[in-house]
């Protein structure tokens, strides 16, 4: 019977566990809770938390202190669970995550491969806070930093802490953050502004939106660190128009320190005065660019502008400005508690800390991961990531958005950090690992890529808008089988105009998936341009899939899988594909178990 | 749009609340604000036409946002997009006959875990397969071309 310890039960309600149910989950267990009318004092507190980062395995609750993790639950599971480890103390072993290796059932979160070489500082409390009560990121030291800088620290002090931390911008570029404040701090014209960039526009990355829906409040109090170590009395906070969730999470943070005074004016008696404002983007990839955002935040059209002068210098209304991203924003508070020297010593050398990376694609353990910098793409990929769904072989992984590049598989023992991503042609980014087997073609991801960044550029200089083009029509007609001799050429020598001449780095960096696909996949391309053949099976003008009558057993499960009903055979017996009817979707070939549906 | 101040700073939000009440942004309210603002309306067509989340024409009555982010573009989300089109006889950007449903591709919803994705409203439906979408537009009431 009940143990007379309280407990607490956390039910995942990030967008991955919500769009599985989770909320009904979280409203079932707290509606079983109000019935059961168990005595005060040990009453189960049901709390919804901010996302775990496992979104593969979701739905998940976590039931403390009995460490308990339960994975992909489902709302029929509620009863049992409530019965078994909330009133009583026992564990549901079907609901445990099941080590990959080991096949053995596993408890704890801690000891699950998928977290076990993590290191959780930007994300250390989603999945453990209700985002919603301030009340429970206070629990966890939450504006300690802020009380400490506010009344114990001089803003040179704060500047140096965070210089001395090492901390580079998470955003993508890699700036040193202290170097930024100090350079802000040094203009005397005021008013200063502190900008929060949460316009996560790279697809295949998710921090910043788990970040600013799981713990909102560590962003409010990094900015504010910053609003009093620049001497600057307000704050926006950029969010992706996408992002709903967010948006609502942010709004009632900010809501809640201003009630307990943590915002607005003279903040607690200190006599500085700080509030923040949200403002929704407008769905629009090239505002992540910090010039486009300011303007944007203007009320303008969000196009970039020449950084012949710094942001630092003249940002938004031509004030000095410091903007940084979500995720720098979230490592603030902790440097501060913890110490500049605590954090430098975690990482490598020239990029200290942790870096949180969202590892997606045809990768097992899909979901946001948390490690040390200098961790090596292998760790990353086949360790945490549990390796290439179906077991296929791995062929690239794209770092970086897009206008990153791809890693190809003899790179895969690299160290991950600012500078070697950059050196081996791709970069850091925000942080997306999007991994990538031999069932994807590359020329293929050169040209979403390229049709991406040309629909994004904001059309202001030349060599982004037309060079985009260009390269986007040369392309799309070595996907559909016109590609000619000279192709890889003319892309090349449009790659190195374009990075030499763009306006922003939006347009500079554009050619690095192209330079990098070609680079490692070449062969690639030229069996496209030469010999009309697409290796991976996904052009469909150059893919005819067919059915091997020697290798195929008649088990029927590509026919059950073909949405346009083009396989036919008897059981136990050879099937055959009608060409005429095939979509070309590669269905039966990712399906079949013998290898027996292949490309011409 | 008497809620915000007369700033320029202003003009973003208040179109997206324009958006949002009446589904797009007609030439009237264009004008409205223009006055209110006291900014040119050719600057005005410029962000609307500028901002994906701005639309000159009236969207349907559920906008289906199929994610077309690199995780969710190697998850085979291209053949979703096609199955959308060929049930509902619309192409990304269009509106059904009936007022519905309108189609959008977007770039990465950030969940990229379920992939791929597609937001009907503000409802995420992951791992979407053509047999699943079928059930899911059903679901808004679609009338579904099964005749293919």
């Amino acid at each position: 019977m009940r143990t007379g310890r309280k407990k607490t039960i956390l039910v995942c309600c990030g967008t991955g566990c919500l769009a599985n149910n989770s909320y009904h989950i979280y409203m079932k267990l707290k509606n079983l809770t109000a019935e059961a009318g168990i005595d005060a004092e040990v009453k189960p507190i049901i709390k919804s938390t901010g996302c775990n980062g496992f979104c593969e395995k979701g739905p998940i609750v976590k039931i403390i202190p009995d460490d308990i993790s339960y994975y992909r639950v489902k709302l029929q599971d509620a009863d049992e669970i409530f019965e078994k480890s909330v009133l009583r103390d026992e564990v549901i072993d079907r609901l445990l995550y099941k080590d990959m290796s080991t096949g053995n059932r596993v408890k704890s979160q801690k000891d699950n491969e998928f977290y076990r070489k993590q290191m959780k500082l930007a994300l250390r409390n989603i999945g453990e806070v209700d985002p919603a009560n301030i009340d429970d990121y206070l629990e966890r030291d939450g504006y300690k930093a802020f009380r400490k800088v506010f009344f114990e620290m001089t803003p040179q002090e704060v500047i140096k802490e965070i210089e001395k931390s090492g901390l580079r911008g998470r955003g993508g570029a890699g700036f040193p953050t202290g170097l930024k404040w100090k350079q802000c701090a040094s203009y005397d014209s005021f008013p200063k502004y502190v900008v929060c960039n949460g316009d996560e526009g790279d697809p295949g990355a998710f921090m910043d939106r788990s970040i600013m829906e799981g713990d909102p409040n560590t962003v409010i109090e990094g900015m504010l660190i910053c609003g009093y170590a620049i001497g600057a009395n307000h704050g926006f906070i950029y969010i992706r128009d996408e992002y709903s969730l967010a948006i609502k999470n942010i709004s009632v943070a900010i809501d809640a320190a201003k009630k307990r005074g943590f915002l607005g004016e003279n903040i607690l008696g200190s006599g500085i005065d700080f509030d923040l404002q949200i403002v929704r983007g407008g769905g629009a990839f090239v505002c992540g660019e910090s010039t486009a955002l300011m303007s944007s935040i203007e009320g303008k059209v969000g196009e970039p502008r020449a950084k012949y002068i710094r942001s630092v210098e003249k940002g938004l209304w031509g004030q000095p400005t410091i903007l940084n991203n979500v995720e720098t924003w979230a490592n603030i508070p902790l440097i501060i508690i913890k110490g500049g020297e605590w954090f430098s010593s975690i990482g490598t050398k020239n990029s200290t800390g942790t870096k949180v990376f969202s590892l997606v694609g045809k990768v097992k353990n899909t979901g946001l991961v948390e490690v040390p910098m200098g961790i090596t793409l292998k760790e990353l990929i086949y360790e945490i990531g549990g390796g290439v769904i179906g077991n296929k072989k791995f062929k690239a992984v794209q770092s970086g958005g897009p206008s990153g590049g791809c890693i190809p598989e003899s790179l895969l023992d690299m160290q991950v950090d600012f500078d070697t991503l950059k050196e081996s042609g791709s970069m850091m980014g925000s942080g997306g690992m999007i991994v990538m087997d031999e069932r994807t073609c590359m020329v293929e991801v050169a040209k979403y890529y390229v049709n991406f960044l040309s629909e994004e550029s904001c059309g202001k200089c030349t060599p982004c808008r037309e060079g985009l083009k260009r390269m986007l029509e040369i392309l799309n007609d070595i996907c559909k089988g016109h590609g000619q001799p000279g192709d890889i050429e003319m892309l090349e020598e449009i790659c190195d105009t374009l990075s030499e001449t763009a306006l922003c780095g939006l347009g500079k960096t554009a050619p690095n998936p192209v330079i990098s696909t070609i680079r490692h996949f070449r062969n690639e391309y030229e069996a496209h341009i030469f010999d009309k053949k697409c290796p991976a099976g996904i052009c469909k003008e150059l893919t005819k899939y067919f059915i091997d009558r020697d290798l195929c057993t008649g088990c029927g499960l590509c026919k059950r899988n073909c949405p346009a009903n083009a396989i036919s055979g008897n059981a136990k017996s050879a099937h055959t594909l009608d060409l005429e009817k095939c979509i070309k979707c590669g269905n039966c070939k990712d399906t079949c178990r013998f290898g027996a549906v292949k490309v011409e | 749009m008497h809620k915000y101040p007369k700033e320029q700073r202003y003009t973003l939000a208040i179109l997206q609340d324009i958006q949002r009440e009446y589904g797009y942004i007609s030439k009237e309210s264009m004008e409205k604000l223009s006055v209110y603002l006291d900014i040119p309306l050719s600057r005005l067509y410029s962000m609307a036409t500028f901002y994906k989340a701005l639309s000159l024409q009236p969207k349907g009555q559920n906008i289906i946002k199929v994610c077309d982010g690199t995780a969710c573009h190697i998850r085979s989300s291209v053949t979703i997009i096609e199955e959308i089109e060929k049930l509902l006889h619309i192409k990304p950007g269009e509106t059904t006959m009936d007022g519905l449903f309108s189609i959008e591709t977007v770039n990465c919803l950030g969940s990229c875990a379920i992939a791929p994705v597609m937001v009907i409203n503000e409802t995420y439906h992951g791992k979407v397969t053509p047999i699943l979408l079928r059930e899911i537009l059903k679901g808004y009431g679609g009338t579904i071309d099964e005749d293919r």
